[in-house]
């Protein structure tokens, strides 16, 4: 009971992070496209949970909110809509794909693991308050993630804000088929 | 520590009961306010003025046959109502019913029967569980293996995509002028008057986020006019068509339960919480803390009403109005009520 008072945090961290993996792999090997987006809607409400642990509050809602709530909902509405039919049993699981995408996601864990080694080799510690102040301050994880986007990340801030319009402006461009096709004199291309 | 837990417990119980018990009355209210608005008698056989209708109803559904069709999909076709309830139901624990002034419970602060006095991103809490409820839908149409059941569920996940970012946005400009995130900050920041006269409620200062907002709360709702997901007259009722049961009765509940939490929104957003108008509650001490929930709980009633009439008003939305209705002039308006907003508060109005 001592025991799991005083490692709560860590115990609920593991548990919740082994399901987020569990749920992760349950969107590639699940045959059924809806199956497989409800699982990716658990993985990403397991890591809105796991941002509660870490208490970025802030994160863990937008994370909910963005994410769960609109992301996924339009995924949903595309696989219902084009009515997507599930993986036919003799497409096996492992294909002759398998051996370069298992080299592919060692490779990104690697790289995954040195980057968060170099950080904490770098800051000297593995401690995550900065989600919680900034300077010191006493602040929400709002007010903190608030004033490091606009002071300390301005500039790749409007950078992707740029980036996520272009790709917006692209992809009206590509659904009004009837826009796209027309030359500049007014006649529809045959 | 314990008695930490139990004043939460019991905050829970009470919160948890009064919705609940919201269900059937507004279930009633709705059957007897569409009588008198049709010029009919409406139920009035059981109990007074029929109140116990809806008591009948319950056991009714109870006991109804529970039928699960062959071709469904089980595990989404059960879990499907059991989302609608609890998202709705969970909601409510950022809301807050009452002032501060007062009230204790084995000597601690009741802090206006909030559940959870201390969660500082209040209002994005709310907005996160609400925007999950699009999935009990969905699954619903799904799962159910019907083409009517399918097209109901695309509709509800189209419309909520539709009225969030309306929704969102003329939310935005309520935080910007109360400045937190804590809807008991949100409420404190509408207390004292604007511009000498009215009272600093943001319905006054921001009209037009008031609109937007109410509007997609009805969409977001699938109240009529936006009711399409269930459409009973071209989709034989969308998704519900395949429950029976108590499955049915806990969508319809859900639906209850989400008018609720939007009317309390209405309340605490734009229209001052617990405050009254000119006067301030504080000097009446604890009677002040219990006057402030009961006029809380009055606004909602209200609001609760609202939804009823406008049912009964109305008639539904084709589903290409909806779509016009939602991008071509709620999000422009509701982006108009964010620049007002700004320049308000630049200009030092507001």
């Amino acid at each position: 009971m001592e025991f799991l008072v005083s490692n709560f945090e860590a115990i609920l961290f593991y548990l919740v992070a082994a399901l987020t993996v569990a749920a992760g792999v349950g969107v590639i090997a699940l045959k059924n496209p809806v199956h497989s987006a409800l699982s990716l809607l658990s993985t990403f409400l397991m890591v809105a949970v796991l941002f509660v642990v870490r208490h970025a509050e802030f994160l863990a809602a937008v994370q909910v909110l963005v994410y769960a709530g609109g992301i996924m909902v339009l995924f949903l509405f595309v696989i219902m809509l084009v009515n997507v039919k599930g993986v036919r049993p003799d497409a096996a699981f492992l294909t002759r794909w398998a051996p370069l995408a298992i080299a592919g996601g060692v490779l990104i864990g690697v790289l995954l693991a040195l980057l968060v080694l170099l950080g904490v080799l770098a800051t000297g510690t593995a401690d995550t308050s900065a989600l919680q102040s900034v300077d010191g301050q006493l602040a929400g994880n709002t007010e903190a993630v608030g004033i490091t986007l606009y002071t300390t990340y301005l500039v790749p801030f409007e950078i992707v804000s740029v980036v996520l319009l272009v790709a917006m402006i692209a992809a009206i461009i590509f659904g009004r088929r009837d826009v796209a096709l027309e030359r500049p004199d007014g006649e529809a291309r045959p | 520590m314990w008695v930490e837990v139990l004043v939460i417990g019991i905050k829970l119980a009470v919160v948890l009961a009064a919705l609940l018990t919201t269900v059937p009355i507004m279930v009633w209210v709705e059957r007897r306010a569409s009588a008198l608005m049709q010029d009919r008698l409406g139920p009035n056989r059981v109990g007074p003025f029929g109140l116990f209708q809806p008591v009948v109803d319950a056991v009714k559904l109870i006991t109804k046959e529970d039928l699960i069709p062959r071709d469904v999909s089980r595990f989404l076709f059960i879990l499907a109502p059991v989302v609608a309830l609890t998202v709705a139901l969970s909601t409510f624990i950022a809301v807050p019913f009452g002032s501060d002034t007062g009230l204790e419970l084995f000597g601690h602060a009741v802090r206006g029967f909030i559940v959870a006095p201390d969660l500082n991103i209040g209002v994005l809490y709310i907005f996160a569980i609400a925007s999950l409820a699009v999935y009990a839908t969905v699954l619903a149409g799904w799962a159910s293996n019907n083409k009517y059941s399918l097209y109901g569920g695309i509709r509800a996940s189209a419309q909520t995509i539709s009225y969030e970012l309306a929704m969102t946005i003329s939310v935005v400009g309520v935080l910007m002028a109360s400045s937190s995130l804590h809807l008991h900050q949100v409420v404190e920041a509408q207390t004292g008057t604007w511009l000498g006269v009215l009272p600093r409620w943001n319905v006054c200062t921001q009209l037009l986020g008031a609109i937007t907002f109410m509007v997609a709360a009805f969409a977001e709702t699938n109240r009529i006019p936006f009711d399409l997901p269930e459409a009973e007259a071209e989709l034989v009722s969308g998704y519900l068509t395949e429950y029976s049961s108590m499955k049915y009765a806990a969508f319809f509940m859900g639906e209850y339960v989400h008018m609720t939490v939007a009317s309390a929104l209405m309340t605490v957003l734009f229209f001052g919480g617990w405050t009254l108008p000119w006067i301030d509650l504080a000097f009446a001490g604890w009677i002040g803390g219990l006057l402030s929930i009961g006029i809380f709980c009055a606004k909602v009633a209200f609001f609760l009403f609202f939804f009823v009439w406008v049912r009964w008003t109305l008639p539904r939305f084709r589903f290409d109005q909806l779509m016009a209705l939602g991008w071509k002039v709620m999000i422009p308006l509701s982006v108009l009520n964010f620049l007002w907003v700004g320049f308000a508060i630049a200009a030092g109005i507001m």
